[in-house]
């Protein structure tokens, strides 16, 4: 009971983390609480809060995904080349592109689960060598001249709420409704938890790695498609560091880096931490090194924490 | 009279929270002699030995080592005065040649620099001395493990070490090995060095030792002069105790016209021959390491089956993973039940259900209400103690962990429950309800059980048949009115004997 008292705070504590932060930055520059910056702030982080859905997934197993980042480039580029240089119809392009996405998260599902290569090592060559292809196919270039009908995804509005925020929502309403009411989501845990136990209960461990990894690659590829809306133009370098925010959306919102324990509504709380840091030290003007250096304190900080927690208990 | 003796343990008690693993063991090991020291699984003699080691600090009792009274040791300490222990797991690195091996840690040294050449000769000259043939720059990975273990002795013998304490020396060896590991032992003893010798195998302790102490459940029992010793005597004082525990009675349900679960020469080390009905539960004895936990895992479709016929409710089956195997009905409830079997982070609720929860969802999603009842259904019928079926199973008692994978099985409608070891670290209380929670299985549900068991008392109290396997092999079927813990003690430890047995 009272390791469980113990999680329930923590949970909380990210919400804590939160208000904190709003109140801090409030006071430094009060145009913070401002309507139009909270939905600036929502907007910014819709891409963190659509690819940590996957994210979330894979860390519950215990593992990691690196290739997030890469795959949001190549999507980016892509889904630009096929809509400009290929002339295709928008909607065609975009499930191409949601396709590729996820076969790329199928790639490394098959190299962890049917090779059983590290997911960190095997994740780290796919990132390498997506964004060589992305190169590739781009030449370096950026790929402008989409419709007007495409920018909607990133910059429309439903209302005064931003279409990617709305995106950002459903993606985790069905995150949670995956865990929570579906018996795979049932099995992330247990894998994450004791693969032993899991594999002796019956579960395909080896299956389950693959859906985790292709959902990851498919959740990359939706926020890879609202960047590239966002941006209006399908940049090589689009996603470039994206898996490390994405990966301390997750652990901040609380999911275990050893797997086995984690809830969405958590992650939600660690987004929008992220994305009150980002903004308000962007109004503070704090130079965008120092920006970097908090974000791996943050890092840091968040996985510190949980280890701490493991420990307490373990002893 | 201290004198004659190189190593002393005198009263040595060990106690743990609740467990008391040794109670006022004495032993005593002349110079040059082999003591060969035996008992049943945790009948104490890991813990003796580490008290020797420094691994574990005795609660009272004293080490005498060459007239030098200790309270406790240390690995330190123990080195310093020539004790040197042989485990199971050899302490070595694979990547590295024989000759650094023997000098792991403490290195001949040129200046800064290792200096190889000078180890190789060392090493060539203690191999030489035990007359074994290693060149010195092998690599550790291209030695088998007789030589490895060669490479332990050579390095207790290299550190001078006067007292030799084997664990189970000839466990990971083929019989060609543990021929020349004898040679080896034999050769240490007309040194003048003195060997306390562990093991399970009685032909070994006959062929090898002077004299021979007998614990059981961390008690010592006896000191024997081997060669006037008898192994019935042997097996007696091993296994002596009164049968105390009583078990749940339970009626007659067995039906002898419906097999189960049926091996035909099934090989995983040894061929198995062995049936399983419908409402009975058939007992598997054996000493740690004798291939049950590995025939069980084979029968669950965890490892695979290497030959021979499985035949599972009249069908001949093969399954190739847990799940395949949980379809046709088949269950384990493994011996280490933090490790294999309960899913501790997780709430009793999704533990009972977890390998139902594909057969109960539509579309993907699980069907909560029919969840729930599953849970409620099996928490009652097991009577598992809690006060929400949401609560996380890492805060239950083992007896009602034990009970939640009970559960489990029951609600995916397993035929044949194979329990390994099913009330370790489980108390008596809960033992008790485990077993009539079994009784129940076969009598009321006409499940099949296949139990394995270390523990005497359990095998005899709770099976209608007991199968006993020794080094991967089946040695020994025995009928209930042939139940006798000497003869399953017999045919569990003297494979090699079978010609001068007369149980």
């Amino acid at each position: 009971m009272k390791e469980k008292v113990v999680y329930q705070l923590k949970d909380k504590a990210i919400w804590v983390v939160f208000i904190f932060l709003v109140i801090a930055f409030t006071i430094a520059n009060p145009r913070f609480l401002n309507a139009n910056n909270l939905l600036t702030m929502l907007r910014q982080v819709s891409m963190y809060g659509i690819a940590s859905i996957g994210m979330t997934f894979v860390i519950l197993l215990g593992d990691i995904d690196l290739s997030t980042g890469s795959i949001i480039t190549f999507v980016n580029i892509l889904c630009a080349y096929l809509m400009v240089n290929m002339g295709m119809n928008m909607i065609l392009a975009i499930i191409i592109t949601l396709i590729v996405s996820t076969l790329i998260g199928v790639l490394n599902g098959f190299m962890v689960s049917t090779i059983g290569i590290p997911a960190l090592i095997a994740t780290f060559a796919t990132q390498t060598a997506f964004q060589g292809l992305a190169l590739i196919l781009c030449g370096g270039l950026p790929i402008n001249g989409f419709t007007e009908k495409f920018r909607i995804i990133g910059q429309g509005y439903v209302g005064i709420v931003p279409v990617p925020v709305i995106i950002m929502i459903v993606c985790f309403a069905v995150g949670a409704f995956i865990l929570n009411k579906t018996y795979f989501g049932r099995y992330f845990y247990a894998v994450g938890g004791n693969v032993e136990a899991a594999k002796l209960s019956g579960i395909r461990v080896g299956r389950i790695k693959y859906l985790v990894f292709s959902l990851s690659g498919f959740f990359a590829g939706l926020a890879g498609l609202v960047m590239l809306s966002r941006t209006n133009s399908g940049m090589s370098n689009a996603g470039q560091g994206y898996e490390f925010d994405v990966i301390t959306c997750v652990v901040l919102g609380g999911v275990s880096v050893t797997g086995g324990y984690g809830m969405i509504s958590g992650v939600v709380a660690g987004t929008f931490v992220i994305g009150a840091l980002k903004n308000g030290m962007v109004l503070m003007n704090i130079n965008s090194y120092v920006q970097a250096i908090v974000m791996g304190v943050v890092l840091a900080l968040a996985v510190g924490f949980d280890c701490i927690q493991k420990r307490k208990q373990t002893t | 009279m201290s004198e004659e003796y190189v190593l002393q343990l005198q009263h040595i008690r060990k106690e743990y929270p609740g467990v008391i693993a040794l109670k006022d063991v004495t032993l005593e090991l002349k110079k040059g002699e082999i003591l060969a020291l035996i008992g049943e699984n945790g009948a104490g003699k890991s813990t003796l030995i580490k008290c020797c080691s420094g691994a574990v600090v005795p609660t009272s009792g004293k080490i005498v080592v060459g007239g030098t009274e200790f309270t406790s040791m240390t690995p330190q300490l123990a080195a310093e005065n020539g004790i040197a222990i042989i485990y199971q797991e050899f302490n070595n690195v694979k990547e590295l040649s024989a000759a650094e091996n023997l000098f792991l840690g403490r290195p001949i040294r040129k200046g800064i620099v290792v200096d190889k050449k000078a180890m190789e000769k060392e090493a060539a000259k203690a191999f030489e001395q035990l007359r074994i043939k290693i060149d010195p720059k092998t690599l550790m990975k291209n030695l088998t493990v007789g030589y490895q273990q060669m490479i332990e002795i050579a390095k207790a013998i290299q550190q001078d070490a006067k007292i030799l304490i084997m664990d189970e020396p000839s466990a990971p060896l083929t019989s060609a090995e543990v021929e020349s590991m004898f040679r080896v032992v034999e050769r240490l003893r007309k040194d003048g060095i003195s060997i306390v010798y562990i093991s399970h195998r009685l032909d070994e302790i006959y062929r090898l030792s002077d004299r021979i102490v007998v614990l059981r459940d961390g008690e010592y029992v006896k000191t024997l002069i081997t060669k006037d010793s008898q192994v019935q005597e042997l097996i007696q004082l091993m296994v002596g105790r009164e049968l105390t525990e009583t078990y749940p009675p339970r009626g007659s349900c067995i039906d002898k016209n419906e097999v189960v679960l049926e091996l035909n020469n099934v090989s995983g080390n040894g061929d198995m021959n062995l049936k399983i009905h419908k409402g009975e539960i058939v007992g598997l004895g054996g000493l740690v390491g004798a291939g049950r936990t590995e025939l069980a895992e084979m029968i669950f479709g965890a490892v695979p089956k290497q030959s021979g016929k499985m035949i599972f409710r009249g069908r001949e089956v093969n399954p190739k993973s847990p799940r395949e195997a949980i379809d046709l009905g088949i269950a384990l409830v493994p011996e280490d039940r933090k490790r294999h079997g309960a899913m501790l982070g997780i709430s009793i609720k999704n533990n009972i259900n977890m390998p139902i929860y594909e057969k109960n969802s539509t579309l993907s999603v699980i069907n909560s209400k029919k969840e729930m009842e599953t849970a409620e259904k099996y928490q009652k019928s097991m009577a598992i103690k809690t006060p929400t079926l949401h609560q996380l199973v890492k805060n239950l008692s083992g007896g009602n962990q034990q009970k939640v994978i009970l559960g489990r099985w029951l609600a995916a409608d397993s035929e044949l429950i194979i329990f390994d070891e099913p009330t370790r670290g489980i108390d008596v209380g809960a033992k008790y309800e485990i077993y009539k929670l079994m009784n129940d299985l076969v009598e009321k549900e006409g499940k099949a059980i296949l139990m394995i068991s270390s523990e005497m008392e359990e095998l005899i109290g709770m099976s209608d048949r007991i199968v006993v396997l020794a080094e991967g092999e089946m040695t020994g079927e025995l009928k209930k009115e042939e139940f006798k813990q000497e003869t399953i003690m017999a045919y569990a430890s003297v494979t090699r004997m079978e010609e001068d047995l007369t149980v």
